[in-house]
């Protein structure tokens, strides 16, 4: 095997962090809840990525039995489908009392 | 180098790798940048379906398949019904970005910055050497499952309980939130 070319924990935890930071963009930037929720998952995806390389990376240390990152990474998927639920929940109530998806015309609770 | 290794090499090439890592890239730009929800909506199930393709390399196929199955069909169908639920014509002829789009370009970019500092930190062996770990497929499934069920010491399955209670709960509210009147 080429050692240059070999794909480490390391180039996992790059896109992570690159995903990571498109979702953050995404909720800090973006006036649609929708899309706002979209980059909330695309966050959670980051993370769970990054749980699944260090189960690799893990794996290897103390044999395959070892997957624990995995299985994190599907009580973040559960959580995942827990929040959108909810999430979508609420912006439907929402657009049925304003009649509006943007963010910043939430404002009942600002001071 | 592990003998596992050299008896049984990876399928997983670096092509693909960065092949799937260039999909997943630019669906996310594409989910953030779209004005039309539904555009966002296909170019995130696009980058999920690319990063179950990342779990295939990295030996997880039952989480790939939750993701597929979960996620790219269950979540974003979930997505879909509601953005068609919800009328997103006069969405698209307003402003998409709200006004303090440039602070958090810059708390994002600082955020990358940290990234970078704490990445080149580690790249130089600190915590993870380089270079990847091999060991021989098969059992993935049986393993998740067996630190799920097992009612050993270490294992999740009170976790796996209380999961199971966090989605009844999310059940509720969702039926909660989106009824008229109760």
């Amino acid at each position: 095997m080429n050692a240059m070319l070999d794909i480490s924990t390391l180039h996992y935890l790059v896109l992570g962090a690159a995903l990571f930071l498109l979702g953050v963009i995404g909720v800090l930037t973006r006036r649609n809840v929708v899309i706002v929720l979209m980059s909330i998952e695309l966050i959670l995806n980051a993370v769970n990525l990054n749980l699944v390389a260090f189960s690799r990376y893990w794996q290897g240390i103390h044999g395959p039995g070892s997957l624990h990152g995995q299985v994190f990474a599907i009580f973040v998927i559960t959580d995942a489908a827990a929040e959108a639920a909810v999430g979508l929940g609420i912006l439907i109530a929402f657009f049925r009392n304003k009649e509006t998806v943007n963010v910043d015309e939430v404002n009942l609770l600002k001071w | 180098m592990n003998p596992q290794l050299a008896s049984n090499p990876p399928v997983a090439t670096p092509f693909f790798f960065y092949l799937l890592a260039a999909v997943m890239i630019i669906g996310g730009i594409l989910v953030i940048t779209r004005k039309n929800a539904v555009h966002s909506a296909l170019a995130l199930i696009t980058t999920l379906l690319a990063q179950a393709g990342l779990y295939l390399m990295l030996y997880a196929p039952f989480v790939a398949g939750v993701q597929i199955i979960l996620y790219a069909g269950g979540i974003m169908v979930l997505f879909l019904f509601v953005i068609m639920l919800i009328s997103i014509e006069r969405n698209m002829k307003e402003r998409q970005f709200n006004k303090q789009w440039l602070i958090g370009i810059v708390a994002a970019a600082a955020l990358g910055g940290l990234f970078i500092a704490v990445y080149t930190t580690t790249a130089k062996g600190v915590l993870f050497p380089k270079g990847r770990v091999s060991y021989v497929e098969g059992g993935n499934t049986q393993g998740v499952a067996s630190l799920l069920f097992d009612m050993h010491a270490g294992t999740y399955m009170f976790s796996f309980e209380i999961a199971s209670l966090l989605l009844l709960v999310a059940i509720i509210g969702a039926v909660v939130m989106a009824k008229k009147r109760i």
